[in-house]
């Protein structure tokens, strides 16, 4: 009881990244609130799952293992999850802010009258004091993340109902192993407790699952650009650079609504969250939609013909003014010393 | 398939996409009076897929429910611009503070005063708030099966529809009964433009709030067209308990907001001449950042 919960996503048998983040962030918090950390996970031929799990801190692994759980479908997933949490009484419950967890974690708030915080960038455990009762809440769930289009950071939390559900996004917590050794216990779920024929009733005709074809979230050197670029075909300088340099592009929301890049290029919140060592933005202004995924960044370039954009104010380096004139420098100059 | 009811659930949001400098007051909390009201994007992609089902099945009405103050009533005039029937807007002060939970009791309980129904749909989020919530959420309430991010309709067989949706490492296509909740994803086609012939017809709809604020008569004329009247329900009208509304129905809280500071780092200024370019490239070769 009050425990925290990790909804575990399934790829190809595999544990998804973001589970394994958040059950990284959920042993943190478990150690916080002295309970345990428990892990659901839903699908089909899960002998191998537990293991993959466990070295990430989980005391528990509930796991239903049944043919009609995989792929992912809303109804069977979210009866199992939400009787699930209706015995176990969570204290607090975590998703990926995927297609999956944006999907299942909302009917599940609905169904179970709680509160749920999409896309958090943070989660911290604090205490609360209501300003007009005075009533004191102790060891809340803060659920920290940017709103109205990021001209704000909000704190989210759930004084009166359990549990407290948030999203997070894939890239936003570190995947730490707690230990290869750490032992959890397994307890089999059956299923057909909670699933009904109507849980069934959305078939699944085909699915290209394609694996991503750009790969931003790993890239050492990234060159992102924002609306500033001005034109899809300014983005070739920013390609040029990155080809030179050994790096990839990518973009701020910004630009992807500006239709200069793709969205899966996008970082930020809504997008991607990247660690690179070095990251050239290129005229971004710097929301905090857009800083909160790249601001762990090793290194900031900020190119801007702007002084006063937010962004050079957490810039390594800024270099003002135009950058058609400023990256095919970098280019040359690059080329120049390295040759 | 012929003569499909289908209600769309829209937002109208504050664009925060183009958010400029005077779109925070000085205290940290939001101006909305500065930035412009427009209709959600995304729920214009869910409008666009219910008119293009209209295209092809005659006899299908189009009903747009929005909840908001009673100006929400604008995107309901643009959408029976595009080809929607009618609308209404859920208008109440109670409804103040709701957050998704507390939206989507409303919403479901205005959709089932619409019922019977076949397709439920609405953009998969709104740019205010980007959290994707109220669709599923909507789903949940009415007991309905949900197919999120939706970007094209395939085809109707009988009762049943097929829908591909956009998933983030690809695509899916799905079939499910109806009635059902459908969520849209901004892949989904645009919204078509305004039509010349509904915008001559609806250009006079208004709101009962919308007339308060109006020193023309339109009584007689929404008496002679009834078409023109954008019907307004309250809390009572839904029939909604007060408790599940507002803040006391809403169990996120804000804790606290922060206007955006951002903390500074130590900084190097360059400019964008040969000799600063140059030196820079040298020490990021230097310290091995490149090459």
């Amino acid at each position: 009881m009050h425990n925290i919960f990790v909804y575990c996503e399934i790829e190809d048998g595999q544990i998804a990244e973001v589970s394994l983040e958040l059950l990284s962030k959920g042993r943190f918090l478990a150690n916080r609130l002295k309970c345990k950390l428990e892990a659901v996970v839903l699908g089909d031929k899960l002998d191998n799952i537990g293991k993959q799990i466990m070295p990430y801190g989980a005391d528990v692994i509930h796991i239903a293992d049944d043919k009609r759980l995989y792929p992912y479908m809303t109804l069977p997933h979210s009866a199992i999850v939400k009787g699930i949490f209706e015995e176990e009484k969570p204290q607090i419950g975590l998703f990926g802010a995927t297609s999956i967890g944006r999907d299942l974690a909302p009917r599940i708030a609905s169904a179970l009258k709680c509160g749920l915080t999409a896309d958090c960038t943070a989660l911290e455990i604090g205490n609360h004091t209501e300003n007009k009762t005075k009533k004191e809440y102790r060891d809340l769930l803060y659920q920290i993340r940017p709103a109205f289009g990021g001209n704000i950071i909000a704190t989210i939390i759930n004084p009166d109902t359990r549990p407290q559900l948030a999203t997070v996004r894939e890239g936003v917590m570190k995947k730490e192993m707690l230990s290869p050794d750490h032992k959890g216990v397994v307890k089999n779920v059956d299923p057909g407790k909670w699933l009904k024929d109507e849980d069934f009733v959305i078939r699944i005709i085909e699915r290209h699952i394609e694996s991503r074809k750009v790969n931003i979230k790993n890239a050492g050197i990234i060159v992102s650009g924002g609306y500033g670029v001005g034109s899809r075909e300014n983005f070739q300088l920013l390609y040029d650079l990155a080809g030179v340099l050994g790096g990839e592009v990518a973009g701020s929301r910004a630009a992807v609504d500006g239709g200069f890049i793709d969205h899966e290029r996008q970082v930020g919140q809504t997008g991607v969250t990247v660690r690179p060592k070095l990251y050239i933005a290129c005229g971004i202004s710097g929301q905090i939609q857009h800083r909160a995924g790249m601001d762990q960044s090793a290194i900031i370039i900020s190119i801007n013909n702007d002084p006063d954009a937010p962004i050079n104010q957490i810039a390594d380096y800024t270099i003002i003014g135009d950058l058609t004139e400023i990256i095919p420098k970098m280019i040359k100059y690059y080329q120049k010393n390295t040759k | 398939m012929k003569g499909l009811k289908i209600i769309v659930l829209a937002k109208q949001v504050p664009d925060t996409r183009n958010v400029g400098r005077d779109a925070m007051k000085a205290d940290g909390t939001v101006n909305r009076a500065a930035l412009p009201a427009i209709f959600n994007p995304e729920d214009l992609n869910a409008l666009e897929l219910a008119l293009r089902i209209k295209d092809n099945n005659p006899g299908t009405t189009i009903t747009v429910l929005t909840m908001g103050p009673g100006r929400a009533a604008e995107i309901i005039r643009e959408a029976m611009y595009r080809g929607a029937d009618k609308g209404y807007v859920i208008t109440d002060r109670k409804f103040a503070g709701s957050d998704t939970l507390a939206t989507s009791y409303a919403l479901a309980l205005a959709v089932k005063k619409l019922a019977p129904f076949h397709i439920v749909i609405a953009g998969r989020q709104a740019i205010d708030g980007d959290t994707a919530q109220v669709g599923p959420q909507v789903a949940e309430k009415l007991g309905l099966p949900q197919i999120t991010y939706a970007e094209e309709i395939l085809s109707f067989r009988k009762e049943e529809i097929t829908v591909k949706r956009r998933l983030e490492r690809g695509v899916e296509t799905v079939s499910a009964p109806m009635p059902l909740v459908i969520t849209v994803h901004s892949s989904a086609p645009e919204c078509r433009a305004r039509h010349a012939k509904y915008t001559i017809k609806y250009k006079r709809a208004r709101s009962l709030s919308e007339l308060q604020d109006t020193s023309e008569d339109y009584l007689q004329l929404q008496k002679d067209r009834p078409y023109l009247v954008i019907q307004e329900w309250s809390v009572d009208d839904i029939g909604a308990d007060v408790e599940q509304l507002g803040l006391s129905g809403s169990p996120t809280k804000v804790r606290k907001i922060e206007n955006v500071v951002f903390a500074g780092r130590e900084s190097r200024l360059l400019s964008s001449s040969d000799d600063d370019i140059e030196d820079l490239m040298k020490e990021l070769i230097t310290n091995h950042t490149v090459g």
